[in-house]
């Protein structure tokens, strides 16, 4: 349990240390300090789970279960890997003029304080707090989407407190739903506790549910980025720095989808109806689609890259919504390699950006010629994303096909469908910019591409083969989410 | 017999009260109006004196007028009374107020306003077809709000009729009702534009762009102008005693014991004054609105008296 | 059941939510920024009331602080926060001409009517009370987003959110006597938060676009032009 407390201790101390102390030079080595030392911590509380199982604090407050400390551990990692890229990229940002260390001390600080956010909607066991800590990332972040002040990602930032600010009142709407159907059988302090509430589960009201449900996907729907609920995704994600892309493509989405499928799991347990799993095949398929469509018509090379997110959430979205053991094990695989590659493609897409001087997709051209290793980066990332084999997206991908195939087979040309059409709308931008000639005067620049390395060969070796304990791992978390496992 | 006697004299008695004690309540208001604005008060029986100065002229009447001028006061000031009868002043359960239910007692209003709007028109001044014709606009707008204010009270009291209404929300005990906290708001509203005061319109001002009520009056001088000015402090006590012994009616005689009257004249002479300085404080605090302005605020009294009965259906109702 | 029989709580929290239902129509169709403040700071203190009311006939002290809260956040420190913007910007004789707005009306009336429809399985599990109560939250937390579609000054979002957040708040005093304590606290922090960011916000939209009227935000585009 002590693990647990320290996962959340180190970032709170990173908060307060960032705020209070000035900026310095090396705050961005000490932030990827702040974040190895979490990873640590974070891996000590998996090995306990692992070896424990499911471990609930005394006074109820936290539990860690198969399922939420694997996405703690992918926290911690793409955190980790994040600040290590984020380190020279801010202070090349520095360099050129576009921060002051005022704002680099804001946005070390509120790093720490949308790390700590996360890990909290992730390990609490209190379905009120969740909400509270989902709508403390928003919070958090909001401020970094502004960062360079221009008018544009003002826009963009005000778009995404709006938006997200009230879908996610939806959500507090169906919160405050559940605890009245909860507090109809039991005590009225620890009835919003999803251990008390799974255990009572089949005693709750089904009705009050599945109303409540409606509201509680809207709400956490629209952070995840479903269609028609994403419209500030992309200005969110092209306006803020970077490395706040990676974060929030590689982790915001994932634990609000986290919070939908808690819920998910006491209504299935509430109701008889598949209804909840209707909703989310429906909202996913939905956003994959219409993500996919519009992967065509982007110009601005961040945007490409977050309404690919938006497809990938939404086929993760439909995967749950169907519900069995392969199809939950196979959204599980498809959210671990979907955030290792995305934080990938995000981090070399700065690196692109910072090297051609705009994020305009017509004007970033030879990337190959100029530095070969970000154009490699962003090649084998798109392929990747795209879902190729031999890498970790395509055995997902091809994980969710059979379980639609086996499951909804009418469903599933509607998924090749939407595979070949991204495939093709991210291939026919990313081309032109990797190959061709490089543009006069394009320098190489300094960068760090380890974290894109690494995460490009896990995906690579997920995609190879499931190591033995990271199996184990995800048909645990099958398990208890779907109730049997796929292996 | 005796009883059936003794009820038409304390419904006579009743009238005669609320005809005596009309300016009695506009000198008050004024009275109040007076301190707040930082004024020296004239005495609250200066209404009296006022009336009385006014019955001893001569009227002047334009040699242009019909005989409808002549005769419109006493129409308006014995509707008014008429309608004064039917209104349970100190007490519920007369033989005249068992007799006419509330939708006669608009109807009463509206005849009087009507007579009133055709004298304004009969001389052919300007001011005075353009006092009648904003007077009708206004009415049109607010006799909606006020009866549908109205038809909530009467669909929670089953009746029509104020008296039985007033004793159903006497004998219910303290009920906090949704739609009779709306129905009140609408009610007030509407008082305020039907009696002519502010923001609607202003008693105290003859200026030629403003004036309503005052336009259709400018040519009644003597002993007319006495019975119109009487109908209108009629007008606005009737309004009073509507909205105070509806929503509060606590203090109101149920039987006609002498003590219960005397109770009930004490409650009623106490609410009213209350209300008339609540009046008082609201017309010193708001200004006139523009004539323009009216019909948004009498849309909206008619929107509270709606959701007043709508709120009486959706969450009052037996289910 | 009628009205009658049911004891003077629940009459009053029928009552209260009629009032507040009625605050949120008077915001949606308020065209002058400080009117719209105030009645948003009304609905703040018949919320306050509310809660105070329920803290009173429950027997519930941490009710008391919730009361004392949302007296301090959203009748007190947010009006006055959005006033003084409004002072500063000298928008306050500004008469926003709102297009549509019987329309807007009709739609806040059907979306009531929505509301209750969404909701009316409830009643089979609980009481009529209930049902009215959460709908009639349900429909300030609609109106509150009809009220940010239909204005075009930030102000009036910031309003509308918080109307959104009242809401909810009310939904969670009636229907639950209150959420658990950690996590009233911790929304009422996040309003806090969220309050101050807004405050930030403006001076931001202000200096880059010299104006708190949203429509100027209109550089970014689902498909790039």
């Amino acid at each position: 349990m002590i693990a647990a407390y320290l996962v959340l201790l180190i970032p709170l101390v990173g908060i307060l240390y960032f705020a209070l102390s000035g900026h310095k030079t090396d705050t961005g080595k000490l932030n990827i300090k702040f974040n190895g030392m979490c990873l640590l911590a974070t891996i000590w509380l998996a090995v306990n789970v692992l070896n424990q199982g499911t471990i609930l604090s005394s006074g109820k407050f936290f539990l860690i279960d198969p399922f939420n400390v694997y996405l703690i551990v992918l926290t911690a990692f793409v955190g980790f890997t994040t600040s290590i890229f984020s380190s020279p990229y801010m202070a090349h940002e520095k360099e050129v003029g576009k921060l002051s260390d005022q704002r680099l001390k804001l946005y070390y600080s509120m790093f720490q304080g949308f790390m700590l956010a996360m890990y909290l909607v992730l390990t609490t066991n209190n379905m009120g707090i969740m909400w509270v800590a989902m709508e403390g990332a928003t919070l958090a972040t909001v401020l970094l989407v502004s960062l360079y002040r221009t008018p544009e990602s003002i826009e963009a930032a005000w778009k995404y407190f709006i938006l997200c600010g009230v879908g996610i009142a939806q959500a507090l709407f169906g919160t405050i739903l559940l605890y009245y159907a909860a507090v109809q059988i039991g005590d009225g302090e620890n009835a919003l506790l999803w251990s008390v509430l799974y255990e009572n589960a089949d005693k709750l009201n089904p009705e009050i549910l599945e109303i409540a449900f409606v509201f509680l996907l809207i709400g956490y729907g629209t952070k995840i980025g479903l269609v028609p609920l994403h419209n500030w995704l992309p200005d969110a994600h092209s306006e803020g720095p970077t490395p706040m892309s990676a974060v929030l493509s590689g982790l915001l989405l994932n634990d609000a989808l986290y919070a939908v499928v808690r819920n998910k799991m006491l209504v299935d347990d509430a109701t008889d109806s598949n209804m909840a799993g209707y909703l989310m095949m429906g909202f996913g398929l939905l956003s994959f689609l219409v993500a996919a469509v519009l992967l065509h018509r982007q110009k601005d090379i961040k945007r490409l890259f977050s309404y690919s997110s938006i497809e990938h959430m939404g086929l993760m979205t439909f995967a749950f919504g169907i519900g069995g053991p392969l199809a939950t094990f196979a959204a599980l695989l498809h959210m671990t390699v979907h955030s290792l590659t995305k934080s990938a493609i995000f981090v070399t897409v700065g690196h692109a950006a910072q090297l051609a001087g705009t994020q305009k997709i017509d004007q970033i051209r030879g990337l190959i010629k100029t530095q070969p290793r970000i154009g490699w980066g962003l090649l084998i990332g798109t392929i990747a994303i795209a879902g190729f084999p031999p890498f970790g997206v395509f055995t997902s991908e091809f994980l969710v096909l059979l379980a639609t195939m086996h499951s909804y087979p009418w469903l599933a040309p509607f998924l090749l469908l939407g595979i070949g059409i991204a495939f093709a709308g991210l291939f026919r931008h990313i081309q032109p910019m990797v190959y061709g000639n490089k543009p006069e005067g394009q320098q190489a620049i300094k960068a760090n591409l380890w974290p894109v390395i690494i995460h490009l060969a896990l995906v690579l070796w997920l995609g190879l083969a499931i190591p033995g304990f990271l199996a184990n791992w995800f048909s645990q978390a099958t398990l208890l989410i779907s109730g049997s496992t796929p292996l | 017999m005796g009883d059936q006697l003794m009820n038409w004299l304390i419904a006579i008695l009743q009238t005669m009260l609320f005809v005596a004690l009309s300016p009695l309540l506009a000198g008050w208001l004024k009275c109040c109006k007076c301190r707040l604005q930082n004024r020296k008060a004239p005495s609250i029986f200066q209404t009296y004196r006022d009336l009385l100065k006014l019955t001893h002229k001569q009227p002047v009447v334009s040699d242009q007028a019909s005989w409808l001028f002549v005769l419109a006061p006493y129409i308006i000031f014995s509707a008014t009374v008429l309608a004064a009868t039917v209104v349970p002043l100190i007490t519920v359960d007369l033989p005249t107020s068992a007799s006419a239910d509330v939708i006669v007692l608009v109807g009463f209003f509206a005849f009087a306003r009507f007579f009133l709007a055709l004298a304004g028109l009969d001389i052919g001044t300007a001011f005075g077809g353009m006092g009648s014709s904003r007077e009708m606009t206004i009415s049109s707008l607010a006799e909606p709000a006020m009866l549908m204010a109205i038809f909530t009270l009467t669909m929670t009291a089953s009746t029509t009729n104020l008296s039985f209404a007033i004793a159903h929300v006497l004998n219910e005990g303290l009920v906090l009702r949704p739609s009779f906290v709306f129905a009140l708001s609408a009610l007030i509203l509407v008082a305020v534009a039907e009696t002519g005061r502010i923001p609607v319109d202003n008693p105290a001002t003859h200026l030629e762009l403003t004036m309503i009520h005052e336009a259709m009056i400018l040519e009644y001088s003597g002993r007319h102008l006495a019975l119109i000015e009487w109908a209108s402090q009629l007008k606005l006590m009737l309004y009073g005693v509507l909205i105070a012994n509806i929503f509060f009616p606590w203090g109101i005689a149920e039987t006609f014991s002498l003590q219960d009257l005397a109770y009930g004249l004490l409650a009623i002479i106490g609410k009213l004054a209350l209300l008339a300085f609540f009046l008082a404080i609201a017309e010193t605090f708001v200004a006139k609105m523009r004539l323009f302005r009216v019909q948004e605020y009498l849309s909206f009294a008619y929107l509270l008296g709606l959701l007043g009965m709508l709120s009486h259906i959706i969450l009052e109702a037996s289910r | 059941m009628n009205i009658e029989q049911l004891d003077f709580y629940t009459q009053a929290i029928l009552s209260m939510a009629a009032l507040v239902g009625l605050t949120s129509f008077l915001m949606l169709g308020q065209g002058r920024l400080l009117r719209l403040i105030f009645v948003f700071a009304l609905q703040g203190f018949l919320l306050t009331l509310t809660t105070a009311l329920a803290a009173y006939s429950l027997d519930n002290p941490h009710l008391y602080i919730s009361a004392v809260l949302t007296l301090v956040l959203k009748v007190i420190f947010i009006p006055w926060m959005l006033r003084k913007e409004v002072l500063r910007m000298k928008m306050h004789r500004d008469n926003e001409a709102l297009e549509n707005n019987t329309f807007v009306m009709l739609g806040g009336a059907s979306l009531m009517v929505f509301s209750y429809y969404v909701l009316h399985p409830i009643v089979q599990s609980s009481s009529v009370v209930m049902l009215n109560a959460l709908a009639v939250s349900l429909s300030v937390m609609l109106l509150g987003m009809l009220l940010m579609i239909s204005h075009r000054q930030a102000i009036a979002h910031v309003v509308g959110f918080m109307s959104i957040e009242n809401g909810l708040f009310f939904a969670a005093i009636v229907a639950t006597n209150g959420m658990p304590m950690v996590v009233e606290l911790g929304v009422a922090f996040d309003v806090l938060v969220a309050a101050v960011l807004f405050g930030i916000f403006f001076l931001h939209i202000r200096s880059s676009i010299d104006s708190l009227d949203v429509d100027m935000l209109n550089r970014l585009h689902e498909v790039d032009k």
